[in-house]
């Protein structure tokens, strides 16, 4: 289909589209769903290498004197305990205790730190952070126009990038970043982070296309001996809910607050006030929430997909599927729900509607797929 | 890939081969395209009454679910088990794989069907390209 007029796209339009990708509307950008196929994709990343355009994420900066203060009150993990070159999966959250967006917080310095948010919600973000850090001492900037941004996932990634860079990436533990030359180009954020549950980094090279598409191919020949695959935002999608990782829109929204999410062991409400802290203490004190995200394994024939229905064995809806899928490397199908706290014990036996038939699962424990240890991966903050 | 021209063609991308009152029904080199990787195929039963346009199946690929509309009424008089354990034959040769193969309530209900080019026209306006 021809791209609308209205869609947004990353400098590396062009080269999706030569190299046959399907593209698709994601959240109002005309994005990669898949190239040679998402099964492909998804086994290159979890045994090999895989390349991903991740350039419509949006990158925000607070720089000032005021910045860790206007973090503190805006995320909800502690930044205080970041040191200079190390991120932190945290959230912005409304005063409720659910979720603005989830974000990546990197410390470039002790007055400089950037949030990495999501493309769907990127205006949204933008102005809340922009508003919320109105009464501190410094500037917020969106430099998200400004970078290309390229994930390069797999057991294979540190060779292939390391092709390209003479910082030694082994020296970059999990969740920390340097700033390096890459293919040529002085100053690039190399960060081991990434959204597989696999090895990886995401590299900001500026967003012009010669120079996207110059560093986009030097990674393809990096990555050649490794089988390395483009991957689009279907295996980008299957990779992340083996690992269980949360989707802005799916596990976690503005009416689902953190505990229900399963993600206050990123909240620190022990740093001190912050917009939402009051709601998730009223959480706390009332001894959890109602209802958490649960695993889910389909036992009988059927695959869960968004939305469905969670079914107990009487066949009354508890619950509903946040997103579902066959797993390409598991080879099971799974699935990500809220149910009752009742139901969420791993082993219980639930149902799914599929189709208008209740089809057998069991809870099980998330993540569904772990990557084996290296000694490369360290604690995160 | 060609469309065969002894097959009809549906606007939901259906395939029906017919020869005399039997056929055999499966989707297009169009549809699995689309879909992608083809994980799952939910048939009909043999002895199922299939009705033109209505739902008798289902095609699920890693990223999504497509239903199967019988491009003409008649009795379900095999179903190919294969695709039960091997989906993906629909991708590798989305022609050959038959899904279920029908005894046809009244041929003459294909000639309201697309012909190959017809088809490949109704795709190429559908996609743009």
């Amino acid at each position: 289909m021809p791209a609308s007029a209205t869609l947004r796209k990353t400098a590396l339009n062009a080269m999706h589209r030569r190299l046959g990708a399907k593209m698709v509307d994601f959240g109002g950008w005309d994005m990669p769903v898949e190239y040679s196929g998402l099964i492909a994709e998804h086994m290159a990343v979890r045994t090999g290498v895989g390349l991903f355009d991740v350039s419509h994420m949006g990158d925000v900066q607070l720089r000032g004197p005021g910045s860790l203060a206007a973090v503190q009150h805006l995320t909800m993990n502690d930044a205080s305990r970041l040191q200079v070159g190390q991120a932190q999966y945290s959230a912005l959250l409304y005063p409720e205790g659910t979720f603005v967006d989830d974000v990546i917080v990197h410390k470039f310095s002790d007055n400089d730190y950037l949030l990495v948010i999501n493309a769907g919600t990127r205006e949204k973000d933008y102005n809340w952070i922009r508003s919320n850090a109105r009464g501190f001492d410094c500037h917020v900037s969106d430099y998200s126009d400004y970078y290309t941004q390229l994930a390069i996932q797999g057991p294979r990634a540190a060779e292939t990038l390391q092709k390209l860079t003479p910082t030694d990436l082994s020296k970059i533990k999990f969740y920390w970043f340097t700033w390096g030359t890459v293919c040529g180009l002085p100053n690039t954020l190399i960060a081991r982070t990434g959204y597989t549950g696999e090895d990886g980094f995401e590299i900001y090279v500026p967003s012009s296309e010669p120079t996207s598409e110059h560093v986009w191919n030097q990674v393809m020949e990096a990555g050649k001996e490794f089988g390395i695959l483009p991957c689009g935002l279907g295996a980008r999608n299957t990779l992340r809910l083996e690992a269980a990782l949360s989707l802005y829109g799916h596990e976690i929204s503005d009416s689902i607050n953190v505990v229900e999410a399963g993600l206050d062991r990123f909240c620190k409400l022990e740093k001190g006030s912050f917009i939402g802290s009051d709601a998730l203490h009223k959480v706390q004190a009332a001894g959890g929430p109602e209802r958490r995200l649960v695993g889910l394994e389909v036992i009988e024939r059927g695959i869960a997909r968004d939305g469905y229905a969670v079914l107990d064995p009487s066949g009354k809806t508890v619950g509903s599927v946040t997103s579902g899928s066959p797993a390409p490397f598991l080879k099971k199908n799974i699935a990500l729900a809220y149910v009752p706290r009742q139901y969420a014990e791993p082993g219980t036996e639930v149902a799914v509607e599929i189709r208008g038939n209740p089809v057998k699962a069991r809870i099980v424990g998330i993540p569904f797929y772990r990557k084996p240890k290296k000694a490369s991966a360290a604690a995160t903050v | 890939m060609a469309y065969p021209a002894n097959y009809r063609y549906t606007r939901e991308h259906e395939w029906i081969e017919a020869n005399g009152k039997s056929a055999s029904v499966g989707i297009t080199d169009h549809a699995q395209d689309s879909l992608g990787d083809i994980v799952f195929v939910e048939l009909p039963k043999v002895g199922d009454k299939v009705e033109k346009g209505k739902v008798f199946g289902s095609v699920e690929s890693v990223k999504a679910v497509s239903d199967l509309y019988s491009p003409a009424t008649g009795t379900v008089t095999a179903v190919n088990e294969e695709l039960t354990s091997s989906p993906e034959k629909i991708n590798s040769d989305a022609h050959a794989a038959w899904i279920m193969k029908i005894e046809l309530a009244d041929p003459s209900e294909l000639d309201a069907l697309l012909k190959a080019d017809d088809y490949e026209a109704y795709v190429k306006e559908e996609t743009g390209h």
